[in-house]
């Protein structure tokens, strides 16, 4: 070996801004395999000079890969140091290239989802739909950049860790610190799911359960109000009366939603959300729940027990 | 003419992030803003996005279960409320079937690219890396095309037929649909919930719902709470400190009332 060939920050961004179109050609026989060999590219390149070598590279990277797309980074950056004590002549055969690949996209894997599509796309889409409904412009920009900064972090720092760290990292990653942040992150998406489910889950039921007369000493007094002799002083009682808990209407009419209400607010979204999960655990599709609840919906709406 | 070629540019853009997932202009709040934006409803385009957002919360491919395609339904929901005419309710109701249509073509495209992976494997006989990245990139145009071409179709339907064909349906249906809406967004709660839960989270669950339910506390107060609970119970939990208590290389635990009952 004449001199060592050392693969610089330059070609790790390089990788690292590649390994975002990880899973473009994902296909059905061996996954993110062509995107995994396009990320590798740049590194492959400045390790391997002869058409051969090249070959060679390309094929041993086209072998079946398959993970979260962002826990691909650490992964990157291990295979980077492997190829690249390769090229410079230590004795790592196609077996322990593959090997560590696959022995790294497993545990991997199980962490990327609970923390990125469980929690931080959920809390930050609640955030900014909230915004948005508001008709507040932020909503899709703080979306847009707080998930991409975050995200881009991401996969450049662990992707560094990776390189500079070689294999051991699957220790630290799949232990200790990542089942911090796993749990962590679950606690706080499990927060906001139970947030949300009373907050933003619309079931409307204004089917009338009991009609009462109310007594007239209940009431509001109109009269101080009607016929021509509004006053500010007539007007003060009537306000008066309503704050005092009089009843504007001579009926007080009792709709399912006040039972529901009174029991806890948000109790049959929360039922629903139940139904849903026992549904999913059932295996049925999601995509099958959603059509049922909507033949539910105009079902109870044509019989009156939903209102929009 | 302008707002149709950008309307068609964010709709490719959307078709490739719907593979890709990492910059996220699929999801519905950015995908219908800006087709909001470049048709000149921006308003409408926003709420669309905002309310699409929180039904497509929990939508995500795990494992085996095939969940609704996000971009399709954003995209051509967008085109039929900001440049059709449509109402807001009536898009959120469209989006849905249009969300089953973009995951089987979803998975044709996925289908299609096993092809171009073995066309990969062909130019990476030869050594060359850039025939390589022209199979991946053709993947990803391909991805693109998946939500472009659908969106070109509905866009060349004349209004007057989308209005039509929107008022011809019963009102029923239409309500009912409208209020359904309203709760299907409890299949994305139910989705994000099923791959999180074990028993020791969910206490946080009924945190969050009783909370929610008797308190005026927005989401950002909300988010703070639950962020510190997450970490207040980190530093806690025995699960993460079990170095700390054994120190000593005892058999016994940390706990004193272990220690007594071992003694016994």
């Amino acid at each position: 070996m004449a001199e060592e060939i050392k693969l610089s920050r330059r070609d790790r961004i390089s990788v690292w801004w590649r390994s975002q179109f990880l899973q473009a050609s994902w296909n059905y026989e061996r996954m993110q395999n062509v995107g995994w060999a396009y990320s590798m590219i740049p590194a492959l390149k400045k390790l391997y000079k002869n058409k051969d070598d090249r070959a060679a590279a390309l094929k041993r990277h086209l072998e079946f890969f398959n993970t979260h797309p962002y826990l691909a980074a650490p992964i990157l950056g291990v295979e980077m140091t492997l190829e690249e004590k390769r090229a410079n002549g230590a004795d790592i055969d196609d077996a322990a290239i593959q090997g560590v690949k696959i022995g790294m996209m497993g545990p991997l894997a199980g962490v990327g989802d609970p923390i990125f599509w469980g929690t931080v796309r959920p809390v930050i889409g609640a955030f900014a739909a909230s915004m948005a409904l508001d008709q507040n412009w932020m909503g899709p920009i703080i979306f847009f950049l707080a998930w991409n900064i975050i995200r881009m972090a991401f996969l450049w720092y662990t992707q560094e860790l990776g390189y500079k760290q070689g294999e051991n990292i699957t220790k630290d990653l799949s232990g200790g610190l990542m089942q911090r942040i796993t749990t962590g992150a679950s606690i706080l998406g499990m927060f906001i799911m139970g947030v949300l489910v009373p907050r933003w889950t619309t079931m409307h039921f204004p089917m009338i359960v009991s009609t009462v007369k109310v007594d007239p000493k209940g009431q509001v007094d109109f009269s101080h109000v009607t016929g021509g002799n509004a006053t500010v002083d007539g007007i003060r009682k009537v306000i008066g009366q309503i704050q005092g808990g009089a009843s504007v209407t001579p009926e007080k009419t009792t709709t399912l939603q006040n039972i529901f209400d009174q029991l806890i607010p948000g109790l049959m979204p929360l039922l629903l959300t139940f139904l849903c999960i026992w549904l999913l655990r059932k295996k049925v599709s999601p995509i099958v729940i959603i059509f049922g609840l909507f033949v539910v919906g105009i079902l109870g709406y044509w019989l009156g027990i939903f209102g929009a | 003419m302008l707002a149709v070629i950008l309307a068609l540019i964010v709709a490719f853009f959307a078709g490739m992030e719907g593979i890709l997932d990492q910059f996220q202009f699929h999801q519905p709040i950015i995908a219908c803003s800006l087709i909001g934006l470049v048709t000149g409803h921006p308003v409408e385009g926003l709420l669309l996005g905002g309310q699409l957002q929180i039904i497509a919360l929990g939508w995500m491919n795990i494992g085996a279960a095939v969940a609704p395609d996000a971009a399709l339904a954003s995209v051509a929901s967008a085109i039929l409320v900001c440049m059709k005419g449509s109402s807001v309710s009536n898009g959120i109701a469209l989006a849905i079937p249009l969300a089953v249509a973009g995951q089987v073509l979803t998975i044709l495209v996925r289908s299609i690219t096993v092809g171009l992976a073995h066309g990969a494997d062909a130019q990476a006989k030869k050594g060359s890396f850039r025939g390589v990245e022209v199979m991946h990139i053709t993947a990803l145009m391909l991805q693109g095309l998946r939500i472009a071409l659908p969106a070109a179709l509905i866009m060349a339907v004349p209004s007057s037929a989308v209005m039509s064909a929107l008022n011809a349906i019963p009102d029923v249906i239409t309500k009912g649909l409208a209020v359904a809406g309203g709760f299907i967004v409890a299949v994305g709660y139910a989705m994000v919930i099923n791959m999180m839960a074990t028993p020791q989270i969910w206490p946080f669950f009924f945190l969050g719902f009783a909370l929610a339910a008797v308190s005026e506390l927005n989401l950002i107060a909300m988010g703070v709470i639950g962020l510190v609970i997450a970490l207040v119970y980190l530093q806690l939990s025995p699960q993460f400190n079990k170095n700390s208590n054994n120190g000593g290389g005892s058999s016994n635990g940390g706990d004193p009332i272990d220690d007594i009952l071992n003694d016994y």
